[in-house]
Parts: structure tokens; sequence; C-alpha cells
């Protein structure tokens, strides 16, 4: 550092733990509603420190069909479709944005910029405003209640396209030239040197896509009508309805915590690629 | 655009476009199409009777106070959302980015938020803050402070920008710290040389060294204050009270979703759209730009 | 793309797993009931699936009555509907104008030569949901009605006497303030307690039209100094914390639980939620009388849920729906199901039951509901509501009336302006429904 300021230093620390209790205060809360009885949760104030329920509500929550009644799957089956819709969304989303990014920067061919531009006007539009008329084209393609409808929709956007072009443009030329002059072609170009070469942005993708998959609410809901196919974020914004009863807050907030810890896995374990992906090329 | 040096024209690159423009044509091409042709619809529920009203859904919007209300109370939300959670990061990556050691313990204390779910987020700070059982109802009756977000517009609207604000810290903090750790040591170094203290050198240094990172992240929070905190909302508030916490998202939801009033919230998707688009040529530009140069 | 083909082959294996269903006919029936009362459901269809071998209901929770009902739209907008659906009161018009899509509950009996007697139902019940000719078109499954919640440990220790009056409501509110409690009362789902019944109550009408039956043209009323007078009384008590709002549905009840309310108006059905929450003893009674407006109550209207059969499915498996519906009807279930909710049993012949097997005797008060619902014949004014758009106007209420409550407008304002806005929606609807 430029010079040495304990004083300040301290402050700095002070400042990031501060920071780092404000940002954990709801999980910490979160955590200890999950630890009692349905009917402490109601009682004011709320407690603040853990209590004994932790395995109980985690046993009920994970096998037990969670909020009891709801006949929903068990939390567990939530948890797999809900991995299953983010991972097939992440991967899906890559592979054919990265194809149409390599297809756009990298060859001339009549209706490309066509193309781009049909691509391009999905960009962050988002699925809640076009939703019904979604709903009724998967529908009518038979993709209700399975995967495909889960994931596929929500392929269709250009975020992604958007931002490998951006990598695609900054590699530079001479890298084809001397492919060229290898006698590799263009599938060999893109297999051996276009992916190697972004390999963090492709990390740091699966890390947004995943998060972004995985926290769908409206889609899933909507699109799934057999129990077996909920997904668990959706879960949780119904256990808090339940029509003319209190919600259970113990229960709730142990599903909450379950739906929380795979993405947050994902991205604090990837978080040094997710963070170079990002950041180096400004998105 | 286009790489000077390329492949030559084959089928090849048709098959590579293909999976993105199928999918692209069918499941947002075509839903979009019949959004837009929805909203010069006015039919019912079930879409037994239907009735082609040109603009009147339009009209009507253009009339309709709440409505207009709402254009209003979103950009207040958009930049209180930016400005909380933006300030926050800034402040929190320039203490980090003073710090010699445990910079990335820090950042991966301060990164999970990124990861929750808005309908999580939600549901989390509202349990914080139910007035009758909530830990914050609880403290602020000692400083006086009578909290009931379900009477109080604006404690709602507090609410929901806490709740959203809190979700976007760890984004932002992220790009300020990449951005001041790109920064060369020399400069500041120099800066301090000149007798500049840390906060001086901070506001006359550092702030304007990145500023396109500010630019870039205004925009990013913009546009997830805009359409992302729809879960947020729809968790804590639910528009309300008296529709103080309804932005255009949450409008569009609740008159299509809830109200059934599918060609209104049709043409309340339109103008959404056509926002969208607006905003996105606006960073495109931007981002164009800054890979010229 | 080895990890792709992967996930296709979990996807197949999953598919599988999930379709290996019965050879009986299934009979799909989406609902609202999350909790407790979902396990109420789910063994409602469990019993009637083993008492017979060739339908087998298949109940789905789908959310919120908002969420179920938007999921059925769309679902039919696709042809995926259920055969059975659960709409909250409110949905009533929405349904009975969508004439292609509904099934009409007695036609459908009656063409599955299933027997039904309109005479075995509750006229307070049924009478929402019957066509101006009597014919019922929903089942109704879960009801309920707005009762006065009170602590009694409270008002026994402010010496206040159970309310019957709103004058009594106000007094002992007082007392209970001056006793040192934070709030007199509160009361929540606005809308359907303090607009819809208090009219119903004093035998006033809402809207033109008998509130709606009679035509789609019809305008509401609920803006009068009568309603106003009422609203503008409770606005003016919340500087001394004789009434404190709580939020819309049931977002109040831990105010009244947690003991900082001393009385609640809220729907019967909180029974059981009260029961397991509160540390003190409580009671339900009659809702206040306006003793201004009126010198008796007239009756109070029901709210909560029917179930509505979907168009569009083969003969044989209505027929199984139809058998299912007298299951569900029959004494024995609905005296069962009344007693464990807290909901109104929807035949008399349940009502009978649950008095033979002494549930009132050891539950004193959870007959409250019934009473104020058969207190009189219905009139016009106090047979229900038929308004289309009706969840947005109810939106459009809450939005006033927490306007008022925050005090930005007056209790007369209030109302025109939802008047007003309910007046256009009302417009909207008359012109989609023909």
């Amino acid at each position: 550092m430029i010079e040495n300021r304990p004083i300040l230093n301290m402050v700095s620390h002070a400042v990031l733990i501060f920071g780092v209790i404000i940002v954990a205060l709801p999980i910490w809360i979160t955590f200890v509603a999950s630890t009692h009885d349905p009917v402490r949760m109601t009682q004011a104030p709320i407690p603040m420190l853990p209590g004994g329920y932790f395995w109980e509500n985690f046993k009920q929550t994970l096998f037990g069909g969670g909020l009891s009644g709801t006949e929903s799957a068990p939390v567990w089956r939530m948890l797999i479709n809900s991995l299953m819709m983010a991972l097939m969304i992440s991967f899906g989303k890559i592979a054919i944005s990265l194809l149409s990014a390599f297809a756009i920067v990298y060859f001339k061919f009549p209706f490309r910029m066509g193309f781009f531009w049909l691509i391009f006007i999905t960009l962050m539009l988002p699925v809640e405003v076009r939703i019904l008329p979604t709903f009724e084209v998967v529908a009518d393609l038979g993709m209700l209640n399975s995967y495909w409808g889960l994931s596929i929709p929500l392929i269709a956007s250009a975020t992604a396209t958007f931002m490998f072009r951006q990598v695609f443009l900054t590699i530079p030329d001479e890298m084809l030239e001397s492919a060229r002059i290898d006698g590799a072609g263009p599938l060999r170009f893109f297999w051996d040197i276009l992916i190697p070469l972004s390999r963090t942005n492709i990390a740091a993708l699966f890390v947004i896509l995943f998060i972004y998959g995985w926290n769908q609410y409206l889609w899933p809901l909507l699109i799934t009508t057999e129990t077996d196919m909920t997904t668990i974020v959706m879960s949780i914004k119904q256990m808090l309805e339940a029509a003319e009863q209190s919600p259970q807050w113990n229960i709730i907030m142990m599903t909450a915590l379950l739906a929380m810890i795979p993405p947050v896995f994902v991205v604090v374990a990837m978080q040094r690629l997710f963070v170079q992906g990002l950041t180096e090329t400004d998105k | 655009m286009l790489k000077r040096v390329h492949f030559p024209t084959s089928l090849l690159p048709y098959l590579l476009v293909a999976p993105q423009v199928i999918i692209t044509l069918v499941f947002f091409v075509w839903p979009a199409s019949q959004a837009v042709y929805q909203s010069f619809l006015i039919e019912d529920a079930f879409g037994i009777s239907t009735e082609f009203v040109w603009f009147e859904n339009f009209t009507y919007l253009a009339g309709d106070e709440q409505y207009l209300g709402s254009f209003g109370r979103t950009i207040f939300f958009s930049v209180c959302v930016a400005v909380l959670s933006m300030s926050a990061a800034l402040v929190l990556a320039g203490f980090a980015d003073r710090i010699v050691r445990g910079a990335t313990t820090y950042r991966t204390l301060l990164i999970w938020p990124y990861a929750v779910a808005p309908v999580l987020a939600g549901a989390l700070w509202v349990f914080m803050f139910n007035p009758t059982l909530g830990i914050f109802p609880y403290i602020l009756e000692f400083v006086g402070v009578d909290w009931n977000h379900y009477l109080n517009g604006s404690q709602a609207m507090a609410l929901v920008v806490f709740a959203a604000a809190w979700k976007q810290i760890a984004y932002n903090f992220l790009f300020y710290l990449a951005a001041m750790q790109s920064i060369p040591r020399s400069l500041i170094e120099a800066a301090a040389i000149d007798g500049a203290g840390p906060i001086r050198r901070f506001w006359d240094h550092i702030f304007p060294l990145v500023s396109p990172t500010t630019f870039f992240l205004l925009v990013i929070n913009a546009v997830y204050a805009f359409f992302d905190t729809f879960g947020i909302i729809h968790a804590v508030t639910q528009g309300g009270p008296a529709n103080a916490t309804t932005i255009l998202v949450y409008k569009v939801y609740n008159d299509g979703f809830v109200g059934l009033d599918l060609g209104g919230s049709a043409a309340q998707s339109v103008i959404l759209m056509v926002l969208v688009i607006a905003m996105t040529v606006v960073q495109f530009r931007y981002v164009e730009r800054k890979v010229e140069y | 793309m080895t990890m792709k083909k992967m996930l296709l082959a979990g996807t197949a294996a999953f598919a599988v797993s999930a379709s290996a269903a019965a050879a009986q006919t299934e009979i799909s029936w989406w609902h609202a009931m999350g909790g407790t009362n979902g396990e109420r459901v789910n063994k409602i269809a469990a019993d009637f699936n083993a008492s017979q071998s060739d339908y087998a209901v298949v109940p789905t929770y789908k959310g919120n009555y908002t969420e179920t009902m938007t999921a059925a739209v769309a679902a039919f907008r696709a042809g995926e509907q259920p055969h059975l659906v659960q709409v909250f009161e409110v949905g009533t018009a929405t349904m009975m104008a969508a004439k292609g899509a509904i099934y009409p509950i007695e036609q459908m009996m009656a063409d599955a030569g299933e027997p039904f007697d309109g005479s075995d139902y509750l006229p307070a019940v049924v009478s929402y949901y019957q066509t101006p000719e009597g014919e019922l078109l929903s089942m109704p499954f879960n009801s309920s009605t707005p009762v006065l919640w009170y602590n009694a440990d409270a008002l026994e220790a402010a010496g206040a006497a159970v309310p019957e009056t709103w004058d009594d409501v106000k007094a002992a509110a007082q007392a209970l303030v001056d006793n040192g409690m934070e709030c007199g009362f509160s009361f929540g789902w606005q809308s359907w307690v303090m607009i819809e019944n208090f009219s119903a109550w004093h035998n006033m009408e809402m809207g033109t039209k008998e509130n709606g039956f009679a035509g789609f043209d019809t305008e509401f009323t609920f803006n009068n100094d009568k309603v106003a007078a009422r609203l503008q009384d409770i606005a003016d008590m919340q500087g001394d914390k004789l009434f404190v709002y709580g939020g819309r549905r049931g977002d109040s009840l831990p105010m009244f639980t947690n003991g900082e309310c001393g009385m609640w108006m809220n729907s019967s059905a909180y029974y059981g939620s009260i029961k397991s929450q509160a540390k003190f003893n409580f009671g339900q009674t009659m809702l206040p009388l306006d003793t201004t407006l009126a010198d008796a109550p007239q009756n109070s209207i029901i709210g909560g849920a029917t179930l509505w059969a979907l168009q569009g499915h083969e003969s044989d498996e209505y027929k199984g729906l139809a058998k299912f519906m007298t299951y569900l009807s029959s004494a024995e279930v609905q005296a069962w199901w009344h007693q464990e909710t807290g909901y109104v049993p929807i035949t008399t012949a349940a009502g009978e039951l649950s008095a033979e097997q002494g549930f009132y005797e050891t539950n004193p008060g959870t007959d409250t509901a019934i009473k104020q619902l058969s207190l009189n014949t219905p009139t016009p004014s106090s047979r229900g509501l038929r308004f289309g758009n009706f969840v947005q106007i109810r939106d459009v209420i809450n939005e006033e009336m927490e306007a008022l409550w925050a005090g930005n407008i007056s209790a007369a304002e209030a109302l025109d302006n939802a008047a007003e806005r309910g007046n256009a929606l009302l417009r909207k609807f008359e012109r989609t429904a023909k």
C-alpha cells in the first residue's frame, strides 16, 4: 500500500465488516426462523437466536413434502427440477450463443445482419411481459410439464450471443490467419481456438445463467401443472399465501435456505472465473 | 461488426445460427407479435368473445392516472435502487481496495446475495419487517417509528427499495473492485507523494477513473430495477398500499395475470417493449464505442 | 455436448417415472388450498378414490386463488384444462360469462344421470352461485363469512361486554386501549368485510340490478352516505389507536393473535389458525349492527370458493366427476370438513349432523357463521354479488380504502373514487360478456 495508516486500515475493516453484517443479516434471520417450531414463529418478537427444531424442520421440509398438505413433491424433488432447469438453460444458451456468435463474426453470408438483429431484439425483454402468448406456444407444442418447456423458451435471449460476439471481436485476426495456414477448417478453428480462448467468459456466463434459471418464478408456475415438476423457488411464494391461514414461517424459511444453497454455492465456488470473465470484457 | 478476415460463404453459417434463430422465432417473435395483436383487442378471459378495437387500449392507458402514476414511481424506484446499491458498493469497494490482505475474503462474503432469487429476497425482507412479528419494527419502535408498510406507502416503497438494492450490492461491488484494482498503482502513488490524503485521492483520482464502470452499472441497475424486481414487489407489497409500489412491470402482471384484462395488459407490454428496445439501443451504442477505442 | 446428452437421458428417465399412472379414469382437480386445509383436500380425494374403483380424483395445488384461476384460464386457452377448478367467489361473474368454457354443475349432474336436489343446500350459500332461474352453476366447497373475533380475556380485563353494535365496538375499543392495549380492533379482507358484507348486513344494495344478478349493465351504489359515515368514523378512530389497519387479506392476523388488538373482523375460517396461535381465551360473535341503519341485521354473505367444471372432456369423465360431487356434498364429508376447517357446511343435513355430534356444544361460537348466513331469507341485496372484473375492482377498493386509512382522502372521496374506477371496469366487462 502507498502509506501505512493503521487507523484507516482499521476503519476499512470496520466498514467492510459492517457491510458483511448488513448483507448477512437476512440470512441469519432465515436460519434462526428455520430452527423454531411453527407457533413460536407467530409470537412477537421473533427470536434472534436459534432454537432446537432445526432437524425436525429439515426432515419435514426435505422429505415430508415441505409445507404440510400441499401434496407438493418433496423438496428434494423440487431441488432436482430446479437443477435440471438451471443446467439446461445454462448449457443450452451457451451452446446456441457460441454457435450463432461464431457465424456472425467469422462468416460473411447473405442476411447476416438480418439474423443479427433478429437475435438482438430479444435482448433483455423479460418473460413476464410476453408470458401468456409464450405459454400458448409451449402448450401447442405439447411441452407443458416437461423440462423442455421449462427451459427452452427461456433460452431465447440475446445477452449471451452478444457477449460472445464482443469476446470474438477482441481476438486478434492473426489467430485465424495462422489457423488457416495450418489448414484448419472453421469447425476446427472454433473448437480448438475460440472455445479455449473464451473459457473464462463461458464460466462467467454459466454462473449468470445458472442463477437466472434457478431463480425463475413465474414461468415454472404457469408451465407446470403436475406437482412432480414444481421448482423450489415457485414453491416458496405459494407457501406464503395459503388461503385463510397464516404462513408457517419455520418451514418457509427452511425451504428458502435450501433454495439458496445451490446458486450461492455456484457463485462462491466459481467466483474467480466469474469475476474475471465478467469484468475483463465489461460484459 | 465483421472480422476483416473471415471464412468463405457456405451453408455452414446458416446451420450455426439456425438453433438460435428458430428458438427466437418460435418462442420470442411469434409470442411477441401475438402480444402486439392482443393489444388491439378487448377480450374475455377465456378468449371466447373478442372485439377488435384498434388503439382503444392505448388511449385508455394514456388517460389512466394509475398507469401514468406508475411511470413516475418506476423511475423513482429505479433511481433509488441504483443510487443506494451503487453508492454502498462504491464505498465498500473503496475500502476493500485499500486493504492489503483479505480483499478476496470480503468479496466472498459480499458476493452471494447476487445468487438469491428475487422472490426469496422479498420473502426474507417481508418477514424481517412484518409490522407485528418482524425484528426491525420491534427495534424501530424504540426510536419512535411506527412501522406499518401495509398502510404507509413511503415505508412500503422504502422496503422494496432496500430489498432490491440489497440484492444488487454484490454485483456492483464486483465491478467497482475490479475497476479499482486495474488502476495503475503508480498513479495513486504519485498523488500520494503530492500530499493528497486518502479521501482526496479517492475523489480526485479513483472516482473519475472508474466512471466508465459507473455508467455501465447505471444502465445495468436501471434495467434490473425496471424488470427483475418483479419478484421482490410480488412477495413484499403486491403493489400496495394504494398502488404506492406498483411499478410498470408489476402492473402488466397484475392487470393481465390477476385481473385477466388481456388487452390492457398486452398494450402495456407493447409500451414496455418499445421502452426496452430504446434502452437497449442506448446501451448498445455505448458498448460499441468502448470496443472501438 | 456429452453433458447435454446426459441431461437428455436424465430427462427421459424422469418423464417415465412421472407418468406411471393407474388405469382408472383420472379426474384432475386444481385447487388453492395450501397448508393443513390442503391435507384435508387430499384426504377427501383419497377417500373418494378408495370408495370406488372406476375413477381417480387427482388434486393439484396451484397456488393462491388468483394463481389457480389464471392457470386454469391459460390452460383452457391452450386446451389443457382440468376437469374441476376451485375459483374464489369474486371470480364468479367471469366464470359465469364464459359460457363455452364452463359446464354448469346442475346440468352436468343431470346429463350424467346423477341425482341432485337443490333444496338440500343452504340458501345463503348456494344463492351466490345460482342463475336468476335458480340453476346451480358451481359447487360451493369452502365457504365462510366474516365474523367478529374477540379476545375474551382482554375484554374482561377492560370491563367491556362482547359488542353487538358499532357503538359497542367503539366503546369496547376505547376500554381496551384505556386498559393498555395497543389497538382496539382491526380487520382484514376489507372490501369483503367492510363494504360487501356491511351493505348486505344492513340490507343495502351495493350495486344496481340486484348487485349485478339481473344484468351486466350494473353500476355501483356503495358510495353512499351510510357506508361513508361508517368508514369515516373508523378512520377517525385511528388517532387514538381504537382502530389500526394491518394490511389486506389475513395479514393482520398476528396483531390479533399476539394480543395487540382485542377485536378482529375477518373470515370465520381463521378458526384453526387462531386456535393454534392465540395464547388467550377467544370467541366469535356476529358482526356488529349499525343501529342508525337498521333495527336488526339481514344476513351476511359468503366468501371462499366454489368448484367449477370445465368443458372439453369425455362424458365418462364427467360421470365420475358427478359421482365425486355427490360424495363431496354428502352430510358426512361436509360435516367433517366443516368441523375441521371452520368453513360452513353447504347442506342443511351437514349442519344438523354436526349439531347431533355435539360439535357446537364442545366448541361454542363455531355456529356463528351459519347463524349469520341463515338469519333471514336472502334479499336481492344480501344474496350475493355478481360483478364482472371483480378481482380488479376489489383491488381498486383496497387501494382507495388504504388511501383513506393513510389519511390522504376522506371516506366519501375514497368511495366515490372506488365507484368511479369500478364502474369503468364494469363497463369494460360488459363489452366482453355478451
